[in-house]
């Protein structure tokens, strides 16, 4: 039994909430696999997929659509998976295992701040990714823009509302920093893998697709893609992306332990 | 001061009284009551699974006791969770930091959670890691990485530091540098709780122990006091230059006993034992050659009121 924190403890200097979140950035740019794999990688192969005249060609199996537009959506369901799934919840679960929570509830600090802190950081990876990825990808390689930027804006946040609840729940139930390791993989590839990562939802047989729908990344890459094409997204997809969102995050809040 | 909190007089640093606490259905600690002075060094003593570690998780509030009452400085620990980390500074077992921060990062990090924090680059040249500023945590020797410990515990300039096991794992030298810091620490009116295992370290540092045996506290006093209560008290050996009559020592209030062992002379009692024998003998005209003394420890006092030895948790000492 462990007891409760103060959400705001009144003598704590607010000060301390900022040197925890420059702290969370260094050690994010000194442990690099986050933004080299959340942020790098996508916007790599933004830029690769961009650049191969093949991919920039419009097919009828595609609904009209190129393959470099089919994968932006892909690749920016891609920077949130790293992030949300890996990047955010390992060093949480790290500092559990290794006592630098409980190190820090015996100062008048609470370990929330270090969750937040580590949200910060991780929030701010995507929203650099995901800005990136249509600028290049509009300035560099003929996207469209957005055909709703309301739309794309709430389905970008739902989208990283539910896998970053996810990954609050993967670091909230992880007994160890690899634990959250082996979690984080687990739900990864089989979510990027119904997202279309390796083969696009246009082109996968009707009964993939079908399970596909009913996966958050999926539902995500859906939503995106529409409110980059079409208009503000609506119908299932939406309404399943906002059911993993409250799910997860609900699930997140009902299991994190801080020992 | 906080409001929530009724600070009224405190005649303790920390009270302790009927704290109980069982994880599950193991007893870790059973019915523990003490006090620790303002200002003292106050030993916890014991074997693993003593409950040692469990009472003081107790003391900062990171446990909630099943029953008892905590006070620390006049502030429940449940209650006053907040204004209690502001005076107490905890050195916690096996608690580490992120392996990537560098050291002066992480005091100007642990400085910043505090209203009124000591002057960090005084605490960096004390505990001497000046030329650590700038390394890793991860690169730091257990030495090191415990000083650092030490540090955080003490840049909120806390009235009470509550260190657990700090010297578990440290080479001699750096036990004994770590001992010189903590009176150094003492010495500038910081009331320590010192949670150990070792007996040495209780009774170099230590103004009073609280012996911890199964959850229970076997027994509070000096180490010395321990030591002469465990009835050990002092022997004295030696070799004298000439035959001499027994009745000359025994007559002396400070001695117990006289034993003859070969050339030897061993002389048990108590008090100022050596002084009293050696100016009798030279008294009477007889010199004691190659004089060897010793006292009863804390180790012994333990034996004697447990029936075990402090290591060997399990080992009942065969009389």
């Amino acid at each position: 039994m462990s007891a409760r924190w103060t959400l705001f403890p009144e003598r704590t200097p607010r000060s301390a909430f900022g040197k925890l979140v420059l702290n969370e950035f260094r050690l994010a740019w000194r442990q690099p696999g986050g933004w080299v794999f959340g942020l790098g990688l996508p916007l790599l192969l933004t830029v690769i997929f961009g650049s191969i005249p093949k991919l920039q060609k419009h097919h009828e199996t595609l609904g009209g659509l190129t393959y470099f537009d089919v994968y932006i959506p892909i690749l920016i369901a891609l920077a949130i998976a790293v992030l949300g799934l890996v990047s955010l919840p390992v060093p949480l679960a790290t500092y559990r295992e290794q006592g630098i929570l409980r190190r820090l509830s015996t100062t008048p600090v609470s370990p929330i701040w270090v969750l937040g802190a580590q949200l910060i950081v991780n929030l701010c990876l995507a929203a650099t990714a995901i800005i990136l990825i249509m600028v290049v990808g509009t300035a560099g390689f003929g996207l469209e823009a957005p055909a709703s930027l309301g739309g794309f804006v709430v389905a970008v946040v739902l989208s990283v509302v539910a896998i970053f609840g996810l990954g609050l729940l993967i670091a909230g139930v992880a007994r160890t920093g690899t634990g959250a390791q082996v979690l984080g993989a687990a739900s990864f590839f089989p979510l990027m893998f119904f997202a279309g990562l390796w083969v696009p939802r246009q082109v996968m047989p009707t009964a993939l697709r079908d399970i596909s729908n009913l996966t958050p990344l999926a539902a995500s890459v859906e939503v995106i893609q529409h409110s980059i094409q079409s208009g503000f997204p609506s119908g299932t997809p939406l309404l399943v992306l906002a059911a993993y969102a409250v799910l997860f995050c609900w699930l997140a809040v009902r299991f994190f332990r801080w020992e | 001061m906080g409001a929530r909190s009724q600070r009224g007089e405190w005649a303790y640093a920390i009270e302790v009284a009927h704290l109980r606490k069982s994880y599950g259905d193991t007893v870790a600690v059973d019915d523990i009551s003490f006090s620790v002075t303002d200002g003292e060094i106050f030993g916890i003593l014991g074997p693993n699974g003593a409950g040692k570690t469990t009472t003081v998780e107790c003391i900062v509030g990171l446990r909630v006791p099943d029953a008892g009452k905590i006070s620390v400085m006049g502030l429940d620990p449940q209650i006053d969770r907040e204004l209690l980390h502001t005076i107490v500074g905890v050195q916690l077992q096996a608690s580490a930091l992120p392996a990537k921060l560098r050291v002066g990062e992480i005091l100007d990090l642990y400085r910043s959670f505090y209203r009124d924090p000591a002057d960090v680059e005084e605490l960096i040249d004390v505990l001497g890691l000046a030329d650590k500023r700038n390394d890793y945590y991860r690169s730091l020797s257990g030495g090191q990485k415990q000083r650092l410990s030490i540090a955080l515990a003490l840049v909120g300039r806390p009235k009470i530091a509550v260190l657990d096991e700090l010297t578990t794992g440290l080479d001699p030298q750096a036990r004994r540098d770590t001992w010189g810091l903590i009176e150094e620490i003492h010495e500038r009116g910081v009331t320590i709780v010192l949670v150990t295992h070792y007996m040495d370290e209780a009774e170099r540092l230590c103004d009073r122990v609280a012996l911890f045996d199964r959850g229970r506290i076997a027994a509070i006093g000096s180490p010395r006091e321990l030591a002469e209560q465990a009835g050990g008290g002092k022997h004295v050996r030696f070799v004298p230059s000439a035959p001499f009559d027994d009745r000359l020592l025994s007559e002396l209030p400070e001695v117990r006993s006289i034993e003859h062992q070969g050339d030897h002379v061993l002389v048990t009692g108590s008090g100022e034992l050596v002084n009293a024998v050696i100016l009798t003998l030279t008294a009477a005209g007889v010199t004691a050659h190659d004089v060897q003394l010793g006292s009863a420890t804390l180790e012994d006092a333990f034996v004697r009121l447990t029936g075990r030895h402090l290591h060997d948790e399990d080992q009942v000492v065969q009389r």
